[in-house]
């Protein structure tokens, strides 16, 4: 009974791992734009878009499901307009779990991508730029090879924190079995039943050996990244 | 004809600079640190903007402030090699010297990739990574990426200043290999004479963000700024002139009318040398020596006397016939000879005084 893993708990593992990775996939370019603004751009609304970001870390997240429920709810007007123009339903389903997740994760990945990119050597940017490099080519060749460890590192921080996102998720995307019932929230669900002592300790002990996996893999891929770039 | 007058101002310095230098050659730029030498070639290379000014190269204008003109970077074809080399660490040596090759137009295209190889000696290490060279090493690919970008203006920051003097040493030959093989024009900055003794063909010589003189090296070794530069001990005039004949360790080189006997080992008859001779190793006589051993008495007119206010010293100018050279006497002896300008008087160098002080300035012998 302890050895094997039950279909209940292999759902709720399954879904947590797509709703990370989806939620990492869709936010990682927007979180390197989001970065290189933050950090090269200077433009009046900086500062008030800085905040913005940062804003799911000091919100509960039970308010950030709130508004995105407001926001993209079927009578909202993003989710309003996504359904009739693209047919895509966000609230209730995997999807919005991934983009509720995104959201709480997206401050963690934006910080870990802006400390990389700071520390991108701009004597390196120039020397490409006197070599005939124009921006574009310079961020694509240059920059963001530079700043690869960092990005991993926020992915893989973004991607395990997002394995165990609760709030904005239950009420966003609600706690329905196989669609939106990710490791905490099938975990929340035992804990409410009587007889759920058991199988509560059996998700928790997942959700930790996920979490000690996950941590182990992104130093051991830092470390790699780190001896390609000859540090 | 390289053409810059710029101007910058930035935290309480101000750089205020007008050069032109015949091309190609090698302009050393020469000052002490903090200078404005750096300064200088950023904003020639675009990385910096002027606040006013106007930079040309052959006839091209890279920037030009009150036509509104400023070539970007990129398009600018100037190559740089940094002091740090600054080297791409993601990347391999090879696609290092690829990088800017890539990115070259193709009418460009003159410098070719292995003949930079073999020239910089860097065939061995294509398949490293950066942090594998050593410093040495690492300069040389830089220089060897820079020229591949096809540039029609080399900039070179103190690329030896990292270095020790071994690797110095080590990177010194090919700089002098590209300044004779290539016609790629080139601003090399510095502050150590030795450099700028061995690689430059026009000095412009800097102080607090002024060009304080300029000019072929030889007219700017006679000019007292450099002096305050360099320090006493190593002012000497710097002579240009051909190999007359050549005799075990010592070498006749033809200079304006005169030949000045030097101690340098394989020279070949006819390459072009320069030598520095030293204020303080040439001696004045006012008549014809007899029974010396010293190799080199040239005939010639003292041109001027200026007295060095230091350690009762005296530097003489002598014209010793299409070339000028520079004695440090006491005032005492300028008294005693009664040394005075249009004073016909004899030079005498000692042939092994020059050892160290003379180069080749052509490809080197049998190539």
């Amino acid at each position: 009974m302890i050895g094997s893993i039950t279909p209940g708990e292999m759902e709720a593992l399954r879904l947590s791992l797509e709703v990370a990775s989806r939620s990492v996939l869709f936010s990682l370019p927007l979180a390197v734009l989001v970065a290189w603004v933050l950090t090269r751009a200077h433009f009046p609304g900086r500062t008030v878009l800085d905040a913005f970001v940062h804003l799911p870390l000091v919100l509960p997240p039970v308010a950030v499901g709130y508004v995105l429920l407001i926001l993209f709810g079927s009578h909202g007007p993003l989710g309003s307009w996504l359904r009739r123009h693209l047919g895509i339903e966000l609230a209730f389903s995997t999807a919005g779990a991934a983009l509720a997740t995104a959201v709480m994760t997206f401050p963690i990945m934006v910080r870990a991508i802006r400390i990389a990119l700071e520390t991108v050597d701009r004597g390196l940017e120039a020397a490409a730029r006197t070599l005939g490099a124009g921006p574009l080519d310079r961020f694509f060749t240059i920059t963001l090879p530079l700043m690869l460890p960092g990005i991993l590192a926020g992915a893989v921080t973004a991607f395990a924190a997002g394995l165990g996102e609760f709030g904005a998720v239950i009420t966003f995307a609600a706690n329905i079995p196989g669609v939106t019932r990710t490791l905490p929230l099938a975990l929340y669900t035992e804990m409410q039943s009587p007889s759920g002592d058991l199988p509560a300790a059996r998700l928790a002990t997942i959700s930790i050996a996920l979490g000690l996996l996950g941590l182990v893999l992104s130093e051991l891929l830092a470390r790699r990244v780190r001896r390609l770039l000859g540090r | 004809m390289l053409k810059a007058t710029l101007l910058k101002r930035r935290d309480g310095f101000t750089l205020r600079a007008q050069l032109e230098a015949p091309t190609p050659g090698v302009v050393a730029l020469f000052g002490r640190s903090g200078c404005g030498k750096t300064t200088l070639v950023n904003l020639i290379s675009g990385l910096l903007e002027p606040d006013e000014g106007r930079v040309e190269i052959n006839g091209t204008v890279l920037t030009d402030t009150q036509a509104g003109v400023s070539v970007p970077v990129e398009k600018r074809r100037v190559g740089y090699v940094f002091q740090d080399a600054r080297l791409f660490p993601h990347l391999s040596v090879l696609a290092n010297l690829r990088y800017g090759e890539k990115r070259a137009t193709a009418a460009a295209r003159v410098v070719v990739f292995d003949e930079v190889i073999a020239l910089l000696g860097i065939q061995p290490l294509l398949r490293r990574r950066p942090h594998q060279l050593s410093g040495g090493e690492r300069q040389r690919v830089a220089l060897g990426r820079a020229l591949l970008s096809q540039p029609a203006l080399l900039l070179l920051d103190e690329p030896l200043a990292a270095l020790d003097a071994a690797r110095r040493e080590e990177v010194l030959p090919y700089l002098e290999a590209l300044r004779d093989r290539l016609s790629i024009p080139m601003v090399y900055v510095s502050h150590q004479f030795d450099e700028v003794l061995r690689l430059a063909t026009h000095v412009v010589l800097m102080e607090a963000g002024n060009v304080i003189a300029q000019g072929s090296l030889m007219e700017v070794s006679l000019r007292p700024q450099l002096r305050a530069i360099v320090g006493p001990e190593s002012v000497g005039a710097v002579l240009d002139g051909r190999v007359a004949r050549v005799e075990a360790n010592l070498t006749d080189l033809q200079v304006g009318e005169g030949v000045l006997r030097i101690s340098l080992k394989e020279a070949r008859a006819g390459a072009p040398v320069r030598v520095q001779v030293l204020a303080r190793d040439v001696i004045i006589a006012t008549q014809p020596p007899h029974g010396l051993s010293v190799r080199n008495a040239l005939e010639g007119t003292i041109t001027g006397l200026v007295d060095e206010q230091y350690d009762d010293a005296v530097l003489v100018t002598v014209d010793i016939g299409g070339a000028t050279l520079l004695s440090r006497v006491t005032r005492e002896a300028v008294a005693a000879l009664s040394l005075r300008p249009s004073l016909r008087v004899w030079a005498l160098v000692k042939a092994v005084s020059t050892r160290g002080h003379a180069f080749a300035l052509g490809p080197a012998q049998g190539s």
